[in-house]
């Protein structure tokens, strides 16, 4: 009997479940209607999404909201933001309330399948890193043998700090803290050679903590893999490929040269490629449901990826990553667009 | 203390022509309040000695150390003070949130006219008519202000609401409206009548039951999936029905204790006088028992104005959540001490007044009793 009722509930729950999907599915259909794309951003991550000063949101993250909005709507501006924590921000895009989600997300199996979410592109490689100190002379980590490395306990940041360590035959002391300001703290008060973290965490601990950033490199070695992008959810289609490939648009643009400052001189570009990129040679932009003009669109006004990149957590921000992973294929990097055509 | 009671150590007081105080000097007061016993003594030069320490290190970070405007996150990281200069940059967001930056004048004002409007009820020759009407008016100028769309204000969704009036609203919205609610609820559980009082106690020690934390994910995580697609109840709007629930619970405990506090003598005085169930409430019952409860109300409104910084969870910007955002500029991030000390006095300068003015009101309504 009991059985019985728990198959039912389950059924209705499936029932109720699925049909909040096959509703979803006109996301794009919704975001064309309502005129404005709502993006779910962090409620705080340094180069990443925070508002500013002024209370306007910036950041890479906050720029991909920005993106997608000018491929939709010719318009980066039409975008309602809506700051997530971590717990909310799975239920937030399932049940609807956003339409992208845009929050420093790890692109993972379980969460490409079970969770229902559909993941565009990768817009920041982000891993394991080591920062040391620039008077130490080190230039590898594989050069910490028998060093003392801070890190954070009961995450996976140890793990992998001693599993890289054992795989490479080398010796190391931990010391583990819990609290990252104090773990922070802990290494620029010199009881530490190292301290190990995200990279993009690394830099921004760098610019903003440390006395003399100048005086702290990051090594180049990253030991694990934190591959952060946009989420949609399942069911639409059409949404999942323009969040897509305005991405991969931005990628393009950088890899011919193009920029939000130099791109109208390109409309007259003899180019194949960036004629059917900027819309001269139509058919892209209706393939996607949207305006020819998106590229365009994107590039004039919010540029390409290395300016968002540049500005937000670049060489133009204070947290001043290198491009590493993030760099083009062409320069040795993972980002890398499929042909526009 | 030390004034007008007879010492033992006084002289024969036919002799004394003047109160002693005036006799005391400096040094024997001390002695006699400072370094009476050896572990006073002991205490007393410990204590000295903090505050010697403690003082002019603080005068350092605070004022001579720290550094104003101008000075940019990287001067301030060089020295060894206060960077006011973060505050001065970021006051208007942990003041505002993410309202319109332009428009930050009408949260500026609806925070002016809510402090005045509770300025206002704090005198008790306003405690009538009056009062309801200048709530009303007040809260509709509040939120024309706030949420425009008329007059010519351009309208702003509460998404973009944060800061202090986010808090004042968020406390002042919900403790209004949960306070004739735990009345009800509290009256309801002493109730005769086994529908109405099981409903009550079950509110309540539901309520009661879960943290204010996992009600306000319910109402921002849960809710949404059990909605259909597309009806998003506003998310300002779930966290202030989840405060509002859990402030009547909690204050409904707080009322009863003063209900059951009442002699059985005025409950059966007021049915001899063939008074009627809500004539009997209202005029003998309640004005006595909340009397008799201030403390532990007051109490319970202080700890609710700071449980509003739990919204921070379900990334409501509040001011404990603007501040924390303001810390997130890559330019000016590790400046909490200054952030939260600036917050701290926000907080510490309502909760104080409010502590005070419960202890005038405690010894003004408890004349009427001192016969």
């Amino acid at each position: 009997m009991n059985a019985k009722i728990l198959a039912a509930v389950a059924a209705a729950a499936a029932v109720g479940l699925a049909g909040g999907v096959a509703q979803a599915g006109a996301t794009f259909d919704a975001v064309k209607a309502k005129g404005f794309v709502q993006c779910g951003v962090n409620t705080g991550l340094p180069g990443f999404s925070a508002p500013d000063s002024t209370g306007a949101w910036t950041g890479i993250d906050v720029d991909i909201c920005r993106a997608t909005a000018a491929a939709v709507f010719g318009d980066a501006t039409k975008v309602k933001y809506t700051p997530l924590t971590a717990q909310q921000r799975f239920t937030a895009l399932q049940s609807g309330e956003i339409d992208v989600l845009s929050r420093n997300t790890t692109w993972t199996l379980t969460r490409d399948t079970a969770l229902g979410l559909n993941f565009p592109p990768t817009i920041f490689y982000d891993g394991q890193g080591f920062l040391v100190a620039k008077s130490l002379g080190i230039k590898s980590v594989k050069e910490l043998d028998g060093a003392a490395i801070c890190v954070q306990t009961g995450t996976t940041t140890e793990l992998n700090l001693a599993d890289y360590f054992r795989t490479h035959g080398l010796k190391f002391t931990p010391v583990v803290i819990e609290k990252e300001d104090e773990v922070v703290r802990t290494f620029f008060s010199g009881r530490c050679d190292a301290f190990t973290s995200d990279t993009s965490q690394l830099a921004g601990v760098r610019s903003s903590v440390a006395p003399k950033p100048e005086d702290y490199v990051v090594l180049p070695e990253v030991i694990s893999k934190e591959p952060l992008g946009p989420a949609v959810r399942h069911g639409d289609d059409q949404w999942f490929d323009v969040v897509k490939w305005t991405i991969y648009a931005m990628l393009e643009a950088e890899e011919k040269g193009i920029t939000s400052k130099n791109v109208d001189e390109f409309l007259t570009s003899k180019d194949p490629t960036v004629q059917r990129l900027l819309g001269i040679t139509p058919g892209m932009g209706k393939a996607l449901g949207v305006d020819e003009k998106w590229a365009y669109n994107v590039i004039k006004e919010v540029g390409n990826y290395s300016e968002i990149y540049e500005r937000n957590v670049g060489s133009g921000s204070p947290l001043k990553l290198e491009r590493g992973l993030n760099a083009l294929w062409t320069a040795g990097g993972l980002m890398y667009a499929p042909p526009i055509r | 203390m030390t004034t007008s009671a007879p010492s033992p150590i006084a002289p024969d007081s036919a002799t004394v022509s003047r109160p002693l105080v005036n006799r005391l000097g400096p040094l024997a007061w001390m002695r006699r309040n400072l370094f009476s016993t050896w572990y006073n003594a002991l205490l007393t030069v410990l204590i000295v000695w903090v505050l010697a320490q403690a003082i002019p290190a603080l005068f350092h970070w605070l004022i001579s150390n720290s550094l104003l405007a101008p000075a940019t996150s990287q001067e301030c990281r060089l020295v060894d003070g206060a960077c006011w200069a973060f505050i001065q940059e970021k006051y208007r967001l942990i003041l505002f949130g993410t309202f319109p930056y332009n428009q930050q004048w009408r949260p500026l004002f609806a925070v002016v006219l809510v402090i005045a409007m509770l300025l206002a009820s704090c005198d008790r020759r306003m405690w009538n008519r009056r009062l309801g009407v200048i709530w009303g008016v007040g809260m509709t100028m509040v939120a024309i202000l706030m949420w425009g769309g008329v007059l010519g204000l351009d309208y702003v969704e509460n998404s973009l609401w944060g800061g202090l009036p986010l808090t004042l609203l968020l406390a002042v919205v919900g403790l209004a409206v949960a306070f004739p609610l735990s009345i009800l609820l509290a009256l309801g559980r002493r109730s005769r009548l086994p529908i109405i009082k099981s409903l009550s106690v079950t509110y309540i020690e539901l309520i009661r039951g879960v943290p204010l934390i996992s009600l306000l994910f319910m109402a921002s995580v849960m809710l949404p999936l059990f909605l259909p697609v597309g009806m998003n109840p506003d998310k300002l709007l779930r966290a202030q029905i989840a405060f509002i629930m859990f402030a009547a619970a909690y204050l409904a405990e707080v009322i009863r204790g003063g209900l059951q506090a009442i002699p059985r003598g005025q409950y059966e005085a007021a049915d001899a006088l063939g008074l009627t169930y809500w004539q009997k409430t209202v005029k003998i019952i309640l004005p006595q028992a909340l009397t008799i409860v201030i403390p532990p109300i007051v109490n319970t409104f202080i700890a609710f104005f700071k449980d509003t910084s739990l919204v921070m969870i379900i990334g409501i910007f509040d001011l404990m959540n603007a501040s924390k955002a303001a810390l997130n500029d890559a330019e000016w991030r590790g400046f909490y001490r200054e952030s939260y000390l600036f917050i701290a006095v926000i907080y510490f300068v309502f909760c104080f007044f409010m502590s005070k003015y419960s202890q005038s009101l405690e010894r003004d309504l408890k004349r009427g009793h001192q016969h």
